[in-house]
């Protein structure tokens, strides 16, 4: 609401109609007298100070008139939107209210309904309910129906996907309840926002009507019915006519911007505050192909900026791979984007050093400079390649754009490439869709992608966690085999502690956007010091666990990243916290960041 | 306490078969682990139990009799994704006293809120929240009390840990094991983690291309596996030491 009244679009909307319904509302208490006054000393008079826009054909003030007309008018079209509403709701409503046989039939009429044009529906329905201001409302409310109908029907298809409508069919609740309490409320910000916008263009609609001699009848009359009475002078008095066409496109106007302001209300953006002096500049460890420096990332929200990653420094030597392990929002996946410089202002990206492959990342254009030293694999293998195009002209795209590599020869490194990770018939399947892959393959020909150029680190942002655990396996050796035959680096991001130590010669441990510790893949179960790293450790079941003693878990929830702690952020959820602990902040000192490393809980 | 019967059940979709006469049997009081991969028909055994997917041959039984799949169902079901599973402009308790059977009083709904949010180490005062102001791991519990709501004589749960964090993962994991013992409950536990399974159920059954391959006890299968499908399920679930 107050997104849509910042902008200018909506503020001007919202005036207007709050002027129209005033008009419409106070109208006729006020002018009623005025208007219906009959002067015949003074007809069909012009313009003056006295009748603004003149008067008709028995003296009486048109301005005054239009005014009052303002409440007929509204009130048609309203009731007309409340028809075209109800009767959308309950046909689009019919898969689930009548059965699945039924609302096919309906379904299937109402798009047939949809596809005749709207003025054609009016003017029939019109003509079937007789003439005057009831008929012309059940007919444009008729004919407004189909279309809400199409949309509450998409609306509410979309809705009863949803696993709460499943569940609560499950437990019981009826079709009607099932409609009123968890379909309508989730459905009701878009179909308002719509009937809004329909309810200017159904106002129009009625002046047409009433114009055409269909709608309101006289001695009734609203802007249409002046309109009409105006258009015999038009060439003498032409406002007569044009007044009650301004009142129309006003209050249509008020409706549709309304409605539009609230549709496409913008997402506040959130601004982060001006950032500090910058840490000076140190240089990247020596033999690192990556290496960061107190890298801090903050993201504007709506409760003030998020820091998501709150001074890390870490560096990746060549070819080796480093695992990066912590729960959702421990930052673990920021520091990944930010390490592949996929973060973009609003987001600041912020360190004493950031260089990958020997190019500075907070230097401008450093990305396009990086090129296909660095490749990338993400989470989802059905979003990463466009649906649209054939998998191998996708991979080889990145030799064309990079290398300047012809269009045959690029096709003919992708089929080679694609055999590299193992993909079977690579020469046919490079002529196939994404769609035709299996998420492991998809996965596969990622990692593919990644080896079209000659990659020195390749960062693997939770690449198994989509897939069965079977295909999970065959995609994680060919991380290892790759890593073995192009000596690549590889930072592998993962909830999964099994994943990593599978992998990885070496982890982080993430919590609240900081490294808690690091060490030793190979030691991570056993040899852990920090209290969060020993807790994640045992949260875990694996296939030795313990069948008769409950699983560890840990107390708590994690700290909101918007309000981080002065102490250790893990502190009120460790065991082994004291007073020291929630107020200073332990450094990385040694591989892990602890007061008490390695004491016992 | 009750049984819960698939009878050579089929679910067909067209020409695509998805279940290929099924049979298992969850008995009174028991924790069945269905495991297998995605796509192989899991989630559709569980759906056709509580009527959410069309049976095309066989029979699901309680007891000895047809399922009831209309009404608040004697068998509940807790989804995988605890973000689409609760209505988001419900409050906690409202979704949750809307599985009660009968129509109770407003005293005895509050008491059986909050009742119900204690059995699964919830505060009462959550019953006014909306989902939106509560963890994955804290919707989950609340899916699971509101499965409990309906008073159900068996409970399938659909991976309910999957999309949970590993601490929180061992806590509903711990909550299901304490409910199997203080409430002795039946229970249809699908996952596709085979150390999840192996901690929660005493039986299990491996789902493969819409047929189960093998089931039985948990330590025998999960230690003595005689389908080669089991084997390369075990075989997967265990770390490539190898490569390291």
């Amino acid at each position: 609401m107050r997104a849509a009244l910042r902008r200018p679009v909506g503020l001007a909307g919202v005036v207007l109609l709050v002027l129209v319904l005033a008009a419409a509302v106070f109208g006729p208490v006020v002018w009623g007298d005025r208007a219906t006054a009959v002067d015949t000393a003074d007809l069909l008079a012009g313009p003056s100070a006295e009748h603004w826009i003149g008067t008709d054909n028995l003296g009486r003030d048109l301005f005054a008139r239009v005014l009052v007309a303002a409440r007929l008018s509204i009130l048609l079209a309203l009731a007309a939107t409340a028809i075209s509403m109800v009767l959308g709701f309950l046909l689009g409503a019919a898969p689930m209210l009548a059965g699945r046989r039924l609302g096919r039939l309906i379904t299937a009429a109402v798009n047939v309904l949809v596809a005749f044009p709207g003025l054609l529906l009016v003017l029939f329905f019109a003509v079937v309910f007789g003439v005057g201001a009831r008929g012309a409302a059940l007919a444009v409310g008729l004919a407004g129906a189909p279309a809400f109908a199409r949309l509450c029907h998409t609306l509410i298809a979309g809705i009863s996907e949803r696993d709460y409508v499943a569940a609560a069919r499950i437990a019981g609740v009826g079709r009607v309840r099932m409609l009123l309490r968890h379909v309508l409320p989730n459905i009701a910000e878009p179909v308002i926002v719509y009937a809004t916008m329909a309810a200017g263009g159904v106002l129009l609609t009625f002046a047409g009507l009433s114009f055409l001699g269909l709608g309101v009848q006289a001695p009734d009359y609203d802007w249409g019915r002046l309109m009409q009475d105006g258009l015999n002078g038009i060439y003498i008095h032409p406002l007569a006519a044009l007044g009650p066409g301004i009142a129309v496109v006003l209050a249509g106007l008020a409706f549709n911007l309304t409605g539009e302001a609230f549709a496409s209300a913008p997402r506040r953006a959130h601004v982060l505050p001006k950032a500090g002096q910058p840490a000076p500049a140190t240089a990247p460890a020596a033999g690192s192909v990556l290496s960061a420096d107190d890298l801090r990332v903050t993201i504007p929200g709506p409760n003030g900026p998020i820091h998501a990653v709150r001074g890390v420094t870490f560096a990746v030597g060549d070819g080796e791979a480093v695992g990066v392990v912590g729960e959702s929002g421990s930052g673990k996946s920021v520091t990944a984007l930010a390490v592949a410089g996929l973060l973009e202002p609003p987001v600041r990206v912020e360190a004493a050093h950031l260089v990958v492959a020997g190019e500075d990342l907070l230097a401008p254009g450093a990305h396009r400079r990086l090129g296909t030293a660095l490749a990338v694999v993400f989470q989802d293998p059905m979003t990463s390649f466009n649906p649209a195009h054939r998998v191998g002209p996708q991979l080889a795209e990145v030799s064309r754009f990079h290398q300047g590599m012809g269009r045959k020869a690029a096709f003919a490194r992708a089929v080679d490439r694609l055999n590299a990770v193992r993909i079977g018939d690579p020469a046919r399947r490079a002529r196939q869709y994404p769609f035709e892959f299996s998420g492991g393959m998809r996965q596969r020909a990622m990692i593919g992608m990644g080896l079209m150029g000659d990659p020195r680190l390749i960062v693997a942002d939770e690449p198994t966690t989509a897939l069965d655990v079977t295909v999970q396996r065959q995609v994680l050796e060919l991380l290892a085999d790759v890593r073995r035959e192009t000596g690549a680096a590889l930072l592998l991001i993962s909830h999964d502690v099994s994943v990593v130590t599978d992998v990885c010669d070496r982890v982080l441990v993430m919590y609240a956007g900081r490294v808690v510790e690091e060490l030793p893949a190979k030691d991570l179960r056993t040899l852990a010091r920090h209290p969060y790293t020993r807790a994640l450790v045992a949260a875990v079941p694996d296939m030795e666990t313990d069948l008769d003693r409950p699983l560890a878990v840990i107390p708590g929830l994690p700290v909101d990243p918007v309000e981080t702690p002065a102490g250790c952020a893990f502190a009120p959820r460790c065991p082994l916290a004291d007073d020291h602990c929630r107020t200073v902040a332990p450094p990385l000192l040694d591989g892990v960041a602890c007061h008490k490393a390695g004491e016992a809980p | 306490m009750s049984t819960l019967t698939f009878h050579e059940v089929s679910v067909r979709y067209g020409a695509h078969t998805v279940l290929h006469e099924v049979s298992l049997e969850v008995g009174a009081g028991r924790t069945v682990g269905l495991v297998g991969e995605s796509g192989c028909g899991k989630s559709t055994l569980a759906r056709a139990a509580v009527g959410l997917a069309p049976v095309t041959s066989g029979a699901i039984l309680l007891d000895g009799r047809p399922v009831p799949s209309r009404g608040r169902r004697p068998v509940q079901m807790v989804f995988q994704d605890p973000y689409s599973s609760l209505d988001p402009r419900m409050t906690v308790g409202d979704s949750i006293a809307e599985a009660m059977p009968g129509r109770p009083g407003r005293m005895e709904r509050q008491t059986e809120i909050a009742r119900l949010l204690g059995l699964v180490h919830l505060d009462a005062a959550r019953a006014g929240d909306l989902p939106g102001q509560l963890s994955g791991g804290q919707r989950q519990r609340v899916a699971l009390a509101r499965a409990l709501a309906a008073r159900p004589r068996v409970i399938l749960a659909d991976e309910i840990t999957s999309a949970l964090d590993v601490s929180v993962q061992g806590a509903v994991l711990n909550l299901i094991r304490d409910m199997r013992r203080d409430l002795g409950l039946s229970m249809l536990f699908i996952s596709h983690n085979l150390a999840v399974v192996r901690y929660v159920a005493d039986h299990v059954a491996v789902l493969h291309a819409g047929r189960i391959v093998e089931h039985g006890p948990t330590a025998r299968v999960l230690g003595d596996p005689r389908h080669d499908y089991t084997r390369h399920l075990l075989a997967s679930a265990h770390p490539l030491k190898e490569h390291t």
